[in-house]
């Protein structure tokens, strides 16, 4: 049976919400708010740790990702980038990443579910986030021993198997498997998510995001767009994508790859630009909805959104601009 | 076709393979099994050659690898992983699929687990069971890998026709049907075998396999046939002619059958059309079994040729070619050894120097401007091409002035120069080079070269445009002061803005208002060409009216953004500085206070080198070591740097470079106006540093920074200090600089400035860790690679007057001051504060763990009279200073 994602994807473009770390940032949150009650006194500092406030700011989720609806996204991105033993480690929070996926879910559910309520022919989303983790599988961190994995496949396998359990347990509806720097930790993000599905017997669509890391038109592990793609379509997906890196300008030629070649959907949450020389993004609502439109006269486009430096009024005018397109046709394969 | 017949896979890119395609070669010499010298390497651990013989194959033209690690003494699963991930780091190689073989399913698994591409595993079967069989298509599947499966089931492997289209066709229903494996991703190997080794019932071993591929492509739909090939020669191992005839002529028939790929050494195959036609029937008798004696016959043949091996010639065919392509050879590929007395025929023959340059001289060059745009070139080969362009010129020179040739047919003349106050001309070099590859003139008025100078000569030679280049902030005002003057004068011709620092915003708000005639911003060699032809040719007007609309725009939405963006005011700014933990921090006293003055060895310094920007310079992108085995730039790289090696070791062994650096240590504290002020050991005061604050909003909850953050504030009660150095690579580079001019090589000449900038780089870093570790002493356990230290990887910053974090130049008088720079080291100060010898680094050093890089960014004028009256100077001087960074335009 097709989910009601995969039943609302078929009929319209579907809008991804855009940065949650922009977002956090405006907040301008101190060491107390990232430890909150329950880690007041954990011994090693949590600023920063954005994944955290899950459990120590849920009223700030539930702020943002209401914004986002408020702003016509279709589907939120739980605040659960790095919550992965792997990527906890560096706060020594690895035993709560469970309940870090759980209640990140659950919040984005109910601001989800709160907008659908409003406008039942409009249903929205929750993507649960799986981020790269900030170790990669096919690159040596030691330039002096180059055969050296900081990560196995096994390792990052079982990380995000236990991320999405606890994604799954809070009610998503698909799992976005973004920012991939390296296929190979997708592959076991992949892995890990099938282990998951296996164990609470249900079936997730995946969602796949790359990332291109400059105008080299490569990942950071070195692969082409076309490479990559490949390399990602042994397992049924929902939708390949980019995000991140680049602006939508950069990014449109990549996105373009995917769409001659994939079988499945397409996304593309790109930046606000490039970052300017003090590393902020900022291309207005109005620029980037405008480069986004290109996308959209091309025809590559089924799930569009934003990633870093893009806010609810960056979605708002994406939303307003995909409104006026058709998604994306599937290129079916020929039969035999 | 159907899209469901095509296999594709990847390793850093894609391999597509379709029923069109090609036959895909698989390269076999990564096998234990089947090399003798791969066997030796794994297991000598020799990682290194190991790859390299990777390495050969892809650049052989091996699509796919096959990685085989099956041997007794070899720990494979350990050994299969270490050599995937060897693979990965090189991109050259891993851009092709590897296929993982292994008749151990402990192996496959680990390999599965270490690769990032779609690749192929070699190979599973039904030997032990269907149960098995599926268990490990099911894993493959996941690990999504394509699969080629051998012929061979419980009863053993399939030696007949009838037994391999039973194993393939039972094998293809369970994949499609109970594994729902892609029909796509299953690739046969119907198991080839030697022929012709005297026994019966191997006669048919060929055409058993070529029915078998047809059988299989007729039958399976959407499955691959592959095998290894070089198994079908076996009895002839040690003879290679008669090797590489049967590899040549099994191919042309399997492929003929429906062969899609196969394993096979691309050095062990004859071109099938190239084979000895005696020795061609004699193999196509033994492989269609057409004779019963085919393979006395083929023996017997064997016999009779010795072993050739072909031999490499020392590539100088070329010069027996025409003159005029002699010439074209040596500028294309840069060959310097023979132009002078080609160019000497070439006197002769052409009656006239002039027409040799005119002639085929400009014609090698044309070749090489269009193998350059295309990109087929890159820029030290054209470097080097100039350089032999230049000697040659320089031969025909005397005579042409004998001959007092008038006008020569010139693109235009060009007269380029870096500004008055700016030293930095690697760059607008690389510009001129390329420029005259075009047949450009290039009248280069060099370094430090005042407005009036560079109009004067512009005017008095009827220049068709001028090259402004600078490096250093205060050369942008320099720049808007040349076009001012332009439009004073009344000129037309078109203005080229260049540099490090430039950039089009710049170009766009600041100076092309300045001048009605066409500016226009150029920061990379290659469009030089275009950009000049367009604005000297006949749509000139045209072109100079599109890129003033371009400007004008880019000056309007430079306008709106920069409105949009907020600053807060300074007493804000100040109140939202980073607030260290002075109690918490322990503050460490530097072991050698007062100045010291130290000297390196280049040999020292080598290792220091972050050779990435190097390479940059040469408009070669990418990481080091890694750009070396770049598939595009890789040998262009590689060339360069066993050019720059081979400098670096004359420079050694002549001595010919003395850097040196001076330091110096001091106590200070900072005050609330963000001024630091500099102690000696008695407390008197020594010098004030002004630092400045940013001002732009954040959106985050990120401090307002300033240098001065850094340093213990007075009221603390505690003792901080702080450093400041100047470094230089040498005062002799620029002097050896132009001994290379003087000899018409420019290649060497940028060379070695190039080559300096990255040496004071390597004594900077070289001198902060001798601080670090013993000097200051803060971090006197510190251990960090050599890699880590290029990444700034340790506990304090040195940032440097006239970058992002502390953008003002005029902090160089300070340090000079002093540190009595010029007198104890020589480097000198322009009256831009640009130091002189160019390659030169000055700078300050902060101890405390939390100090770290910024940007300033644009400041308010609040800030500005405040600096202003800490500085006790006019406003309008400070604005001058500071004007790349003010948020407003300062008054007239």
């Amino acid at each position: 049976m097709r989910s009601k994602i995969e039943e609302e994807i078929s009929k319209r473009i579907l809008v991804l919400d855009g940065a949650m770390g922009t977002m956090l940032q405006r907040y301008r949150l101190e060491e107390d708010d990232f430890r909150g009650e329950r880690f007041k006194d954990h011994p090693h500092p949590l600023k920063g740790n954005n994944d955290l406030l899950t459990l120590t700011r849920p009223d700030i989720l539930r702020e943002i990702h209401d914004a986002y609806f408020e702003a016509g996204a279709d589907i939120a991105e739980t605040n659960t980038f790095s919550s992965t033993t792997i990527a906890q480690a560096d706060y020594h929070l690895e035993e709560i990443v469970y309940d870090l996926n759980l209640q990140a879910a659950k919040i984005a559910r109910a601001s989800a579910d709160h907008y659908t309520d409003l406008t039942p022919n409009k249903p929205r989303f929750v993507a649960g986030s799986i981020g790269p983790t900030n170790r990669t599988a096919s690159i040596s961190p030691d330039v002096n021993n180059p055969a050296f994995r900081a990560v196995t496949f096994d390792q990052l396998a079982e990380a995000y198997e236990e991320q999405t359990l606890g994604l799954i347990d809070g009610g998503v509806d698909a799992l976005l498997i973004e920012t991939v720097f390296d296929t190979l930790n997708a592959k076991a993000a992949i892995y890990g998510a099938e282990e998951a599905m296996k164990k609470r017997s249900v079936t997730i669509p995946l969602m796949i995001s790359g990332t291109i890391t400059d105008a080299s038109g490569r990942t950071l592990s070195g692969q082409t767009a076309h490479a990559f793609l490949i390399s990602m379509s042994h397992a049924p997906l929902l939708s390949i994508g980019f995000n991140c890196a680049l602006g939508a300008n950069q990014l449109m030629q990549y996105v373009d790859v995917l769409a001659q070649h994939a079988s499945c959907h397409v996304s593309a949450h790109p930046n606000a630009g490039l970052p300017n020389e003090m590393g902020h993004y900022d291309q207005t609502p109005q620029e980037m909805s405008a480069q986004i439109q290109a996308y959209l006269e091309r025809d590559l486009i089924n799930i569009i959104g934003g990633c870093c430096g893009t806010t609810p009024e960056h979605i708002r005018a994406i939303a307003d601009v995909a409104s006026k397109f058709q998604p994306r046709k599937i290129v079916k394969e020929e039969a035999e | 076709m159907s899209a469901k017949t095509t296999l594709v896979l990847s390793g850093l890119e894609p391999l597509i393979v379709t029923t069109e395609s090609n036959f895909v070669n698989i390269g076999e010499r990564t096998n234990v099994t089947g090399s003798r010298k791969f066997l030796q390497l794994i297991r000598d651990r020799k990682f290194d050659d190991a790859l390299e013989i990777a390495r050969e194959q892809v650049e052989g033209g091996a699509q796919i690898i096959d990685i085989n690690m099956d041997e007794g003494m070899i720990d494979g699963v350990e050994a299969m992983t270490t050599f995937l991930n060897l693979v990965a780091s090189e991109p050259d190689i891993s851009r092709v699929p590897v296929m993982i073989d292994s008749s151990r399913w402990e192996i496959i698994a680990a390999g599965l687990k270490v690769v990032q591409g779609k690749c192929v595993v070699n190979s599973i079967s039904l030997k032990g069971g269907e149960a098995e069989f599926i268990e490990q298509a099911s894993t493959i599947r996941r690990y999504g890998a394509a699969t080629v499966v051998m012929a061979f089931d419980e009863d053993g492997q399939a030696d007949s026709y009838e037994r391999r289209i039973e194993i393939c066709a039972r094998a293809y229903r369970i994949l499609t049907e109970v594994v729902g494996f892609p029909k796509e991703d299953i690739i046969f190997d119907p198991n080839i075998f030697p022929v012709a080794t005297g026994m019966e019932e191997h006669r048919k071993n060929a055409l058993d396999f070529f029915a078998a591929a047809s059988w299989i492509k007729e039958n399976l739909p959407g499955a691959h046939v592959s095998g290894g090939v070089s198994n079908v020669s076996f009895s002839f191992r040690g003879n290679q002619k008669v090797r590489e005839a049967m590899h040549a002529a099994f191919l042309y028939h399997g492929i003929k059958a429906g062969m899609d790929m196969g394993i096979v050494n691309p050095t062990m195959l004859e071109v099938y059309n190239e084979i000895d036609p005696e020795l061609l029937e004699l193999v196509e008798d033994v492989l269609l079994d057409r004779k019963d004696d085919s393979t006395e016959r083929l023996l017997e043949y064997a016999d009779r040729v010795k072993d050739s091996h072909k031999t490499k010639e020392k590539d100088l065919k070329w010069r027996d070619q025409i003159l005029e392509k002699r010439l074209e050879h040596a500028m294309v590929k840069g060959v310097i050894e023979f132009i002078e007395q080609d160019t000497e025929e070439a006197r002769l023959q052409y009656g006239s120097p002039l027409k040799v340059i005119e002639g085929p001289l400009m014609a090698g060059m044309n070749v090489v401007g269009e193998l350059f745009g295309s990109g087929k070139m890159f820029l030290p080969q054209v470097v080097k091409s100039a350089r032999v362009m230049k000697k040659a010129v320089a031969w025909l020179t005397p005579y042409l002035e004998a001959e007092k040739a008038g006008t020569s047919n010139k693109s235009g003349v060009i007269v380029m120069a870096t500004v008055k106050g700016d030293v930095h001309d690697i760059g607008k070099n690389i510009v001129g080079v390329v420029l005259s590859c075009n047949s450009f003139e290039i009248v280069d008025l060099g370094v430090m070269v005042p407005t009036s100078v560079i109009l004067d000569k512009a005017q008095e030679i009827g220049a068709d445009a001028i090259g402004l280049s600078g490096l250093i902030t205060p050369s942008l005002d320099e720049m808007i002061h040349v076009a001012k003057e332009m439009e004073m004068r009344k000129m037309t011709i078109p203005l080229l803005i260049g540099g490090a620092t430039t950039s089009r915003v710049h170009t766009a708000v600041k100076i092309d208002p300045m001048y009605s005639g066409l500016v226009i911003h150029v920061n990379d060699a290659s469009r030089a060409v275009p950009v000049l032809s367009s604005a000297n040719g006949k749509d000139a007007q045209s072109f100079t009216k599109q890129i003033k609309t371009e400007y004008q725009e880019l000056r309007e939405l430079y306008k709106t953004r920069n409105a949009a963006k907020r600053y807060v005011s300074i007493e804000e700014a100040r109140r939202l500085r980073r607030r260290i933990d002075w109690n918490q921090t322990k503050l460490v006293v530097p072991n050698q206070l007062g100045i010291h003055e130290i000297s390196f060895k280049l040999e020292d310094l080598v290792d220091y080198i972050d050779w990435t920007p190097f390479f940059k310079t040469w408009g070669l992108h990418g990481k080091y070591p890694e750009i070396l085995t770049d598939s595009v730039v890789g040998e262009q790289a590689q060339e360069l740097f066993s050019d720059v090696n081979a400098m670096l070791e004359q420079l050694k062994a002549t001595n010919a470079l003395t850097p040196k650096a001076i330091v110096g240590l001091f106590p200070a504290a900072s005050k609330p106006n963000d001024d630091v002020v500099v102690f000696d050991e008695h407390s008197n005061e020594l010098a004030t540093f002004h630092f400045l604050r940013q001002q732009s909003e954040k959106d985050s909850s990120a401090n307002q920074s300033c240098l001065s953050d850094f340093i213990a504030p007075h009221d603390t009660g505690m003792t901080d200090h702080i450093g400041c150095f100047a470094v230089t690579a040498g005062i002799e580079i620029e002097q050896l600089a132009k001994e290379y001019d003087a000899q018409h090589d420019s290649y060497r000449a940028i060379l070695i400035k190039a080559i300096g900038d990255r040496i004071v780089e390597a004594a900077a870093e070289r001198l902060h860790l001798q601080v670090r570790k013993n000097l200051w002493g803060y971090a006197a356990d510190e251990v960090l690679t050599n890699s880590e230290l290029i990444g700034e990887k340790y506990r304090g910053i040195r940032p440097a007057p006239g970058y992002p974090a502390c953008p003002d130049h005029l902090e160089k008088l300070t340090i000079w001051q002093l540190l009595d720079v010029e007198k104890r080291i020589n480097i000198t100060l322009t009256e831009s504060l640009a130091m002189e010898p160019a390659s030169s680094i000055s700078g300050y050093y902060f101890a405390h763990p939390e100090s770290h890089y910024f940007g300033l960014g644009k400041i308010g004028k609040d800030q500005v009279e405040d600096f202003a009256k800490r500085r006790n100077e006019p406003l309008s001087y400070c604005e001058k200073w500071l004007s790349p960074n003010l948020n407003y335009e300062p008054e007239a």
